[in-house]
């Protein structure tokens, strides 16, 4: 007994974690996936009936919005940050003499909760006395600026926010990067007089692909679980203006009571997030076996 | 810091050198401000009566320091109908993050410890359907999971929250030992056999000894997801339960009343200071645990 027990401690340590994962993450989306399949409202029904639910979804105009906005802040967002994380993680490494403290001051966002994030920047841009009035008292009295309430503007206050939050996270990224190519190379590129920024952009960037493509995943894999940012910063508005999935699939499970919505609309997050995490996870999990 | 420049020395006059430098460190401080400046907004507006509020401008410095609305976020602002400021919730959000916190670190050291160094059959799938779990967005079990938190009773509760932050947590910390444990050669563990330690007197003594890096990173990581968390918070808490977040939120978009901006800012401060302390204290292991599932090690 003892013998089988000492053999099989691993597997028994385990079990509990692999019990839950198969029924909390795997169990919990196959009974989402059913659930979408069925006519369900206020309460969850089982018996599958096609895939009205998301014939809903496609002629609801409201997800259309919600989709268009993932879209729109999904591209920006990951784009800016992107950039802007590489422009700052360029500058830090030019032998900067305060770059601990500076790199504290860009990174600290990233540890707010987004419902701060939120709330600070929902001050900021309030349009009656935030930057607007600031720079009307500046003497700027044609001065305006109200995205937060404009239904035109107002996901692109949510792409500034978000983008303030994870940039400085892109740029500890990529300073790790630049850190770690080889140094010959760069001499040597020195020595032959090639200018700085020719070494950055054929030797530096490109042999920072993998790091390009782990910034890429971590943001999207933000972007399309935006939901906090939203709520605190515009709730969703002006109207349904700045909606996501992630709003939408809320507010059909909780406050709509139309659960069929609600889990048809959490399927199609999951398909998004599939079509760029598998593979991703592919790739790593087989160069890791080797 | 490594001794190299990349400007070629040849090619640029001393001139054009200080300039590029004053350049440079000119678009440093803008950004710096870019990032500072909200802060700042928050701290300022937090220290400002609502008179002042309404004439000044937003990054003005108070012309009269008041502590007022920090009094009022902490013990008497509206979150709904109750108005008892953030102080129950900065609580509750305690009482959440550090059992959670605890429990999902402990096995995640056990099971990164299984999949590093005890390779059996599956175990590699087993942590590969844990990484893809990792990534799902929550809100694809957002609905069964009330279901299960109300048959087993815990629903709304913050046991419940405790539960559902543990069990969501356990890829990032199975993640954080296992890639720990991996660069361990396993001799070691095979010699500790062979003296006849069994598992669990490997962990503790060969293993424990080595995992502070990695018990920091994970405690850190989990403790800033748990306390920054909103949607668990919002979807399986009730009056009484909810986090910091969710109180932080409703506070701002209660619609009662005045609309007091820096008991809001106040507020978002509070719900802030541990995590941000966290930040300042252990910047580097917060560093760590972000960049650790990110870049390959």
């Amino acid at each position: 007994m003892t013998r089988w027990l000492q053999d099989n401690m691993p597997k028994i340590v385990l079990a509990p974690s692999f019990i839950a994962v198969m029924v909390f993450v795997y169990g919990f989306i196959g009974w989402t996936a059913w659930v979408s399949l069925t006519r369900s409202r206020l309460m969850p029904r089982y018996e599958i009936d096609s895939f009205i639910q998301y014939g809903r979804l496609a002629d609801s105009p409201r997800f259309e919005t919600a989709m268009v906005n993932l879209a729109i802040f999904g591209t920006l967002f990951i784009v800016i940050a992107m950039v802007l994380g590489l422009l700052l993680a360029i500058l830090l490494d030019q032998k900067i003499r305060i770059e601990g403290a500076i790199r504290t001051i860009y990174l600290y966002p990233m540890a707010l909760s987004m419902i701060v994030t939120g709330t600070a920047w929902k001050w900021i841009l309030n349009p009656e006395l935030g930057i607007e009035a600031t720079i009307k008292g500046w003497g700027f009295a044609n001065f305006e600026f109200k995205w937060l309430v404009d239904p035109d503007m107002a996901i692109y206050t949510v792409v500034l926010a978000a983008v303030w939050q994870s940039s400085g996270f892109v740029m500890a990224l990529f300073l790790a990067g630049l850190r770690s190519v080889d140094e010959e190379i760069i001499k040597a590129a020195q020595v032959d007089g090639i200018p700085t920024w020719r070494v950055y952009s054929a030797i530096i960037i490109p042999s920072m692909a993998p790091i390009f493509l782990s910034a890429f995943i971590v943001l999207a894999h933000l972007a399309i679980k935006a939901f906090d940012l939203v709520i605190a910063l515009t709730g969703g508005g002006p109207g349904y203006a700045t909606d996501l999935p992630a709003t939408y699939m809320y507010a059909m499970a909780f406050s709509r009571g139309d659960i069929g919505q609600a889990a048809s609309s959490a399927m199609v997050m999951m398909l998004v997030v599939f079509t760029i995490v598998v593979p991703y996870l592919y790739s790593e999990l087989r160069t890791k076996d080797d | 810091m490594t001794d190299m420049s990349y400007a070629p020395t040849r090619t640029q006059s001393p001139t054009t050198k200080l300039v590029l430098r004053f350049v440079l460190y000119i678009l440093l401080a803008l950004f710096a401000l870019f990032y500072l400046m909200p802060l700042f907004v928050m701290i300022t507006t937090s220290l400002k009566s609502l008179d002042e509020i309404r004439t000044g401008d937003l990054v003005s410095l108070p012309r009269e320091v008041t502590f007022d609305a920090w009094r009022t976020a902490w013990s008497s602002a509206c979150t709904g109908i109750q108005c008892e400021g953030v102080r129950p919730y900065f609580l509750n959000s305690l009482l959440i993050a550090i059992p959670a916190v605890l429990i999902s670190t402990i096995i995640g050291a056990l099971n990164g410890y299984v999949v590093a160094q005890w390779k059996f059959k599956g175990a590699n799938i087993f942590f590969a359907l844990l990484l893809f779990g990792c990534f799902i967005p929550f809100q694809v079990v957002l609905l069964p999971m009330a279901i299960v938190l109300g048959k087993l009773g815990i629903s709304g509760t913050i046991p419940g929250l405790i539960f559902v932050h543990v069990i969501y947590g356990l890829g990032f910390t199975t993640l954080f030992f296992r890639n720990y444990y991996v660069s361990i050669p396993s001799e070691l563990t095979k010699a500790a056999m062979i003296d006849g330690a069994g598992f669990f007197r490997i962990f503790w003594s060969i293993f424990m000894p080595l995992s502070l890096p990695i018990i920091v990173v994970s405690v850190i990581w989990q403790f800033t997801q748990i306390w920054n968390d909103f949607l668990f918070g919002v979807s399986f808490s009730q009056a009484g339960t909810q986090p910091v977040t969710v109180a932080l939120n409703n506070i701002v978009n209660s619609t009662t009343g005045v609309k007091e901006y820096n008991v809001d800012m106040a507020a978002a401060i509070i719900a802030a200071l541990p995590t941000l302390l966290v930040y300042v204290v252990a910047g580097k292991y917060f560093i760590r645990g972000l960049t650790a599932g990110s870049v390959k090690g």
